[in-house]
């Protein structure tokens, strides 16, 4: 550890790391702060035990026998109040202190005041009936939280923990960025095996590899805590040999220009493309079933993505034109169509389906598009209620079956050759990956095209925009018609994978969660739109489809509420940014930063303006 | 660029009257710009002058009366149509589109042309006018200096290839140092053969450089002269000046 040194030397080099300061002593704490930071520990972790979700989730294993998903999601909070607590805000010129006794004393302390929240609500749960107020939370969370036994047991272990657990995570602090690197992959190493078993066995069974997982899983789930281990040493091992190696290879990648960029975007392009039409061979229904749900919400995304993402139209009724693709696919393809079935086949239907849905989007667009922000937003919300209460009315319900919506619709098929129906989930995922790949292309172009920089144009400033000769009004219509082609895809091969289509499939949570999807992974970026599908829809599920953790599926609104929360504060751009939002969001923060470094000439003139002085 | 006294007038309003709602904001307003003009159009808060530029460009319609571009009725026109056919305008506050990079911005002021070959070489001039704007180029415009966007913002407003440029209060949320650099950069494009209509507030400024000027008060042309006559005018000297 370094000796204190004097405040000036760290004021001298302002961009230099600023050397670190002795440790303080382990009682020094700020302890406003530390119980303030506890407190809210202690609530969400009360929040989280009355909602269930320890007791539903404690089902899945995640490490056996030692961890459960539903021990997992109490342990997460006092963790993460423990490290967060020891976090320094990093000031230019004050010495930083060295991570040590302090941190891990303030950890637990923080800690064992958010595990207090659980030894509070096992003497409340005890002594008190909360069975009327709250109905949500089951009776064996009592016995959950002693662990089978007495609440004095729960009230002393529940306080243990914390500080055990919140000790650890300020303990994180006291690891160079190298170990804690290392430790960081240990655990998304086990975590991702963890959440990823389902999809692991597929996997495993289809390259009849099955030993291998018998041996790393358990035989009702979850990771042998033996495998656990040496999972964690081989990642940890990984990670301290290939240290540096991943950043150094994407940063080697950015420098390239020219032929070469192309050259490599290409080969990773094909890379991705290879991966993605091979592993389906190997992988059983659950995995591509899986995928297919996820390649169906990349879709949506994409499509919502060039509305709100490009044009800045916040559009909260997306769902409608996913809709109206699906039931003008079944009523186009489907024998059982009450009023219309032509019966076509599913890409002559689908021809027609784009037609009907841009001309929808035209329709709902023309007067929606006149408004401007909230009241926009506001109207969108109800056109995509109003979609789905037309395909509900008695009064159709001649030509699309009301509440009973239309069933038994064919399989896709194309040009006769083969038919994509949802009992082989294998085909289905090449067809919607088919549709992703031409999304994903077209998406792209546009971004770099004349339109997409009227686009962009017209969410920077609508009026500057109309100055320049851009029609605005036309221009975002044509946002609005662009994706609901892409959104009419997705519905279209959703119609035809399910087999049937009701109102009740198109509820406005649908719309809600495309909009997570794209706000999570990234406004205005494509790959980020994707991750953020593969995440939210693959581990969380769609709003019907199950994810990978298929036990969260009934918290799975309160997750993406606290996550799109989270991302709000403390990730606005997304998951994986755009180059442009990050420059946005953080943009005072940037200039700001410059200004002091004296690169900005600021608007008072007092600045470098070099003509302006000479001039003067 | 031609003479100042030729016969058709580049720009014109006729007796123009605009309302928004029942309010009056133009009444029988007339205005000419001759190709190669520099010309002002002076006035205190709203007294109508950026009625009169979202007038010419299109952007309100006038009540009675009629624009004139080019010896053309264009009252029915769009926006595009005017801009395609040589009016243009350099908002005030210079309002780029922020998140877009600087070539992003110049592409987007030619957005109605189509000869890329003409792009690229009116874009090189705009380089040639401010070379500053060329080592900007792939950054966001969002991040340039004040002056720097100033720049931009002209520039933008050229990849239209202008007859007449329009440009509301040059000078508005400046720093004096910025405004007078700001004011050098629009003579110097008037001197490679623009003809500059602008809209402003500060009297001196503009006078200093403009051969002609107008000055509106409430919707209403008060005073039409030289930019000199003006300048010695008593009444403007009280109002707009500060002198007593």
């Amino acid at each position: 550890m370094t000796a204190t040194l004097p405040p000036e030397t760290g004021a001298a080099g302002a961009s230099a790391e600023p050397p670190l300061a002795a440790s303080r002593p382990a009682l020094a704490q700020d302890w406003r702060r530390l119980v303030r930071m506890g407190a809210v520990g202690a609530v969400a972790q009360v929040f989280i035990a009355l909602s269930n979700m320890p007791v539903r989730l404690d089902e899945r294993v995640i490490v056996k026998p030692v961890l459960s998903l539903g021990y997992l999601t109490l342990l997460i909070v006092p963790f993460a109040a423990g490290h967060r607590v020891g976090h320094q805000i990093k000031r230019e010129g004050m010495p930083q202190h060295a991570a040590g006794a302090h941190e891990v004393a303030g950890g637990a302390a923080c800690g064992a005041v958010a595990g207090g929240g659980l030894s509070l609500l096992a003497v409340l749960l005890a002594n008190f009936d909360l069975r009327e107020p709250l109905v949500n939370w089951s009776p064996m969370l009592a016995e959950l939280l002693a662990f089978g036994n007495a609440t004095r047991f729960a009230v002393v272990i529940w306080l243990l923990i914390g500080a055990a657990v919140g000790a650890l995570g300020g303990g994180l602090r006291l690891l160079g960025p190298r170990t804690r690197r290392a430790v960081v992959t240990m655990a998304l190493a086990v975590g991702g095996a963890a959440v990823l078993e389902p999809l692991v066995v597929d996997l495993a069974e289809g390259m009849r590899l099955e030993a291998l997982t018998d041996r790393l899983y358990a035989r009702r789930g979850g990771i042998n805590w033996t495998s656990a281990l040496g999972l964690a040493a081989g990642s940890g091992i990984l990670a301290v040999l290939g240290r540096g190696r991943i950043q150094q290879a994407r940063a080697h990648i950015a420098e390239l220009e020219g032929a070469q960029r192309t050259r490599t975007n290409g080969l990773l392009i094909l890379a991705t493309a290879a991966v993605l039409i091979v592993l389906p061979l190997f992988a059983g229904k659950l995995t591509n079933e899986l995928l297919a749900n996820v390649g169906l919400f990349v879709l949506l995304a994409l499509g919502l993505n060039v509305v709100v993402g490009l044009a800045g139209i916040l559009d909260l009724g997306y769902v409608a034109f996913f809709a109206v693709g699906s039931y003008s696919a079944a009523v186009l393809t489907a024998a059982t169509s009450p009023r219309i079935n032509p019966e076509l086949p599913w890409l002559v239907a689908l021809i027609v389906v784009v037609i009907i849905t841009g001309l929808v989007g035209l329709f709902i667009g023309a007067p929606v598009i006149r408004m401007r922000g909230d009241y926009l937003a506001i109207v969108t919300l109800g056109f995509g209620e109003i979609i789905r209460l037309i395909f509900l009315s008695d009064w159709l319900s001649g030509w699309f079956g009301g509440s009973q919506g239309i069933t038994k619709i064919p399989g896709a098929g194309i040009f006769g050759l083969t038919s994509v129906a949802g009992t082989d989930p294998r085909r289905v995922f090449y067809l919607v990956l088919a549709f992703c790949a031409i999304a994903i292309y077209v998406s792209w172009r546009l971004e770099r095209s004349r339109l997409g920089r009227a686009w962009m144009a017209v969410r920077e400033d609508e009026t500057v925009a109309e100055a320049m000769g851009i029609n605005t009004v036309n221009v975002k219509l044509l946002a609005f018609v662009v994706g609901a082609i892409l959104g009419s895809f997705s519905g279209a091969i959703f119609a035809n994978k399910v087999g049937s289509v009701f109102p009740s499939s198109f509820l406005i949570l649908v719309s809600m969660v495309i909009l997570v999807v794209v706000i999570f992974g990234g406004m205005g970026s494509i790959i980020g739109v994707i991750a953020g599908a593969a995440l939210l829809i693959g581990v969380l599920g769609g709003p019907k489809q199950p994810g990978l953790l298929q036990e969260f599926s009934e918290f799975k609104l309160l997750i993406y509420g606290a996550l799109l929360v989270w991302m709000m504060l403390a990730r606005p751009e997304g998951l994986i940014p755009s180059a442009r939002r990050t420059r946005e969001l953080h943009q005072e923060e940037f200039l700001q930063d410059a200004w002091l470094r004296g690169e900005v000439d600021t608007d008072d003139g007092n600045g470098a303006e070099p003509e302006a002085t000479e001039r003067s | 660029m031609s003479d100042p006294d030729a016969a058709t007038p580049l720009l014109e309003m006729r007796q123009v009257n605009t309302h928004y709602g029942a309010v009056h904001a133009l009444k029988d307003v007339n205005l000419a710009i001759y190709a190669g003009e520099m010309v002002c159009l002076l006035g205190g808060n709203a007294s109508g002058k950026s009625t009169t530029l979202k007038t010419l460009l299109g952007m309100v319609k006038p009540t009675t009366g009629q624009v004139v571009l080019d010896g053309e009725v264009v009252n029915d026109r769009s926006t595009a149509y005017r801009v395609e056919r040589g009016v243009t305008m350099v908002p005030e506050n210079r309002r780029l589109f922020q998140r877009l990079t600087v070539r992003e911005n110049l592409q987007l002021g030619a957005y109605l042309r189509n000869d890329s070959d003409g792009i690229a070489s009116d874009m090189e001039w705009v380089f040639e006018l401010f070379p500053r704007v060329k080592e900007r180029l792939s950054q966001k415009s969002g991040t340039l200096s004040g002056g720097e966007q100033q720049m931009v913002a002209i520039g933008r407003a050229l990849m239209s290839r202008p007859k007449v440029l329009l440009m509301d209060e040059p000078s508005m949320g400046l720093a004096p140092a910025l405004v007078k650099q700001n004011f050098e950069l629009i003579e110097q494009i008037h001197e490679a053969g623009l003809t500059i209509f602008m809209v402003e507030q500060n009297a001196n400024m503009a006078l200093s450089i403009a051969d002609r000027g107008w000055v509106l008060q409430t919707g209403r042309v008060v005073l039409d002269d030289t930019a000199q006559n003006l300048l010695n005018h008593p009444d403007l000297r009280a109002s707009y000046l500060g002198e007593a």
